[in-house]
């Protein structure tokens, strides 16, 4: 049971992460709560899954190219759509939300509402600590670690990813400085939802792929980065976790737990936000009115 | 005897020529109102009454969130904990507690307004993004809960074999065109009070607000109060109409429909929001009638929101309003858009009022684009 937990916590909470980071990311930089965040997400996985039975393509060569494939679509609705309508921040929030419809739809109307099936990119488990472990959970582990790495070194260790947080910490110094907020702004849409379309590749064989699977972790992913500070990376990693494992212990102690995993994640969330108005790492943006 | 009414009828038709019918938009508003109500005694159609029925009590809901947000900037993602709190009171007052279902719409109201009050209380010192994604997190945890006690709730199906308000058709068409009806124009009265004047200011500026001796905490609650207590009495009309109450009144779809309405519609408006499910949702009904376009509809919905949204990024309604009025340059009034000189004050609209005056400073029209693409 512990261990159970324990794992089960840290792999949901290494896709929250995935997630919540990218989300986080493109709300720090250009304000906007990107709706359709976790609909890349989706895409990715219907992608990968076309990739493989149509294309018969291999595995990672599927995956790359439905990671390239999605992070491309979304600089093309970020030009066509957020764009013209930036100055209005309430257009922006549901030109989101209508696109992540829109993928919903035309996914159900190309591949039916049906659940898809992707093999495991890796077959077999390994017994640690008495549990069996797939291997598939661990390499989602795996990619989830080595993708935050890699972020973690473009934020702090590039130009680009200085510019990214200068223009986070401040849009318009940033801009006064020289810095082209709005390259900026599309380089991090593409991280953002180079994120989402990596974890929607390495869920896609664990989890069921359908036309609603956005909409689950949409609202964890809210969740995690409401709880951990908008705009803040460590919160969000931090609010990963305890998401994590706040649904892991649900679903196993709890009766009923499968039902309730949301309502008590959310429930954390609100208390949280009780507590601390701006988040655990958020900064209160007092003068940004 | 015939003199009072002769000058009442008079008096009445003097007004309505002088106030109403010299503005396009009142024009519009009255022969709106008027259609709903002649509605049944024109066409018998079950379906197009059961559609300006549904129609009805989603602009309900949409005006009762354009409250919150538009006026009081408290942009909820789960307005739809108070449709579904409403929706739900009202299927177990009747159906477990056997009360009138009119006491039961009264009790729907109150059981909305109290959640209102207590979401408001736990939003308290949220703000922006927080406040809305907290308040998305408020009907998912009722949803939760709601599926946790399946005996209770009904679970996945909800509660069923709710009985109409009235057995005629009509009768149930009738009550709910004119609370509709009665609700807007409470909402809009509201909001164009001086109590909705300060919501503008919590909205624009929370601190100055406070700062003008302004107790906002108090106001806010009574924005969540007032907005949710509508949003419950429309769902309490819904889960009578639709005769049961399940969990899709508590769905996240929902609550993004009344952000959809009532930014399409036009924030801080009222009759924004309205005119946007007036147009929204019969369309896609409509659209949905075509077997062709019968699964597309949802696609076809976002789509029409999103290529409208970029044509016109404050909204449908300010778009038309703008086309059809304009602003007087020297007393603010609306002047319907063809004249050519200010009814009220008689000085000229276009371009002779400007080049007469220079020494009146530019001339800035709240409305035009160039004074709202200020960066954020």
């Amino acid at each position: 049971m512990l261990q159970d937990i324990l794992i089960t916590g840290l792999v949901n909470g290494g896709v929250y992460a995935l997630l919540a980071i990218g989300f986080s990311l493109i709300f720090g930089v250009a304000r906007i709560v990107n709706v359709a965040h976790t609909a890349f997400y989706m895409l990715a996985a219907y992608c990968l899954y076309s990739l493989l039975s149509f294309a018969g393509m291999s595995m990672w060569l599927a995956a790359l190219a439905s990671v390239a494939a999605v992070t491309a679509l979304s600089l093309i609705c970020f030009r066509l759509f957020i764009e013209p309508v930036r100055q209005h921040e309430s257009a922006v929030l549901i030109a989101t939300i209508a696109l992540g419809l829109i993928f919903q739809e035309v996914m159900l109307r190309s591949f039916g509402g049906h659940y898809l099936g992707i093999p495991n990119a890796v077959e077999g488990v390994v017994t640690f600590l008495g549990v069996s472990i797939p291997y598939q959970r661990l390499l989602i582990l795996a990619i989830a670690a080595t993708a935050l790495a890699a972020t973690w070194f473009v934020l702090h260790r590039t130009r680009l990813g200085l510019a990214i947080r200068a223009t986070a910490n401040d849009l318009e110094v940033a801009n006064l400085m020289g810095m082209d907020v709005r390259r900026v702004a599309m380089a991090t849409m593409a991280i953002s939802v180079g994120l989402a379309a990596v974890a929607g590749v390495s869920v896609a064989p664990v989890f069921v792929v359908d036309p609603f699977m956005w909409l689950s972790p949409l609202v964890t992913v809210l969740a995690v980065v409401v709880l951990g500070g908008l705009g803040s990376l460590k919160g969000s990693l931090v609010g990963a976790l305890v998401i994590g494992y706040v649904e892991a212990i649900t679903v196993f102690l709890l009766p009923q737990g499968a039902f309730l995993k949301g309502a008590v994640a959310l429930s954390i969330m609100v208390a949280v936000l009780l507590a601390r108005p701006e988040g655990l790492y958020g900064v209160a943006f007092e003068e940004e009115r | 005897m015939s003199t009072p009414l002769a000058f009442l009828a008079r008096r009445a038709w003097v007004n309505l020529r002088t106030e109403v019918f010299v503005l396009p938009s009142r024009t519009i508003a009255l022969v709106w109102a008027a259609a709903l109500l002649l509605l049944p005694l024109l066409s018998d159609d079950a379906y197009l009454l059961r559609i300006v029925a549904m129609t009805c009590i989603f602009a309900v809901f949409a005006a009762s969130w354009d409250l919150l947000a538009g006026y009081a900037g408290q942009v909820s993602f789960g307005h739809a904990l108070f449709f579904g709190a409403g929706a739900y009171t009202a299927a177990v007052a009747s159906l477990e507690l056997g009360l009138s279902p009119w006491l039961g719409l009264v009790l729907a109201a109150a059981v909305a307004s109290a959640l209102g009050v207590g979401a408001g209380y736990l939003c308290l010192r949220l703000r922006g993004s927080y406040l809305s994604l907290a308040t998305l997190a408020f009907p998912l945890i009722t949803l939760g809960i709601l599926f946790a006690f399946p005996e209770k709730s009904g679970g996945e199906l909800g509660l069923s074999g709710l009985r109409s308000l009235f057995s005629s058709r009509v009768a149930n068409y009738y009550l709910i065109a004119i609370v509709m009806l009665a609700l807007v124009h409470g909402l809009w009265a509201i909001a164009d009070s001086r109590f909705g004047l300060v919501l503008h200011a919590i909205r624009d500026d929370e601190l100055a607000a406070r700062a003008s001796g302004i107790n906002t905490p108090r106001y806010k609650l009574a924005a969540f109060a007032i907005s949710a207590c509508a949003a419950g009495i429309a769902g309490a009309l819904y889960a009578h109409f639709m005769r049961g109450a399940g969990p899709s009144t508590l769905d996240v779809g929902l609550s993004f429909q009344a952000v959809i309405w009532g930014i399409f519609g036009g924030l801080a408006t009222i009759y924004g929001p309205v005119v946007a499910v007036f147009v929204l949702y019969p369309l896609t009904e409509w659209l949905g009638s075509f077997t062709a376009f019968g699964e597309m509809r949802l696609l076809i919905f976002a789509l029409i929101v999103l290529l409208v949204l970029l044509v016109m990024p404050r909204g449908f309604t300010p778009w038309i309003r703008d086309r059809i009025e304009t602003t007087c340059p020297r007393c603010k009034g609306r002047v319907a858009a063809w004249r050519t000189i200010c009814r009220v004050c008689n000085v000229p609209l276009h371009a002779p009022a400007r080049a007469k005056a220079p020494s009146a400073g530019p001339v800035t029209n709240p409305g035009s684009p160039r004074a709202s693409s200020r960066l954020q």
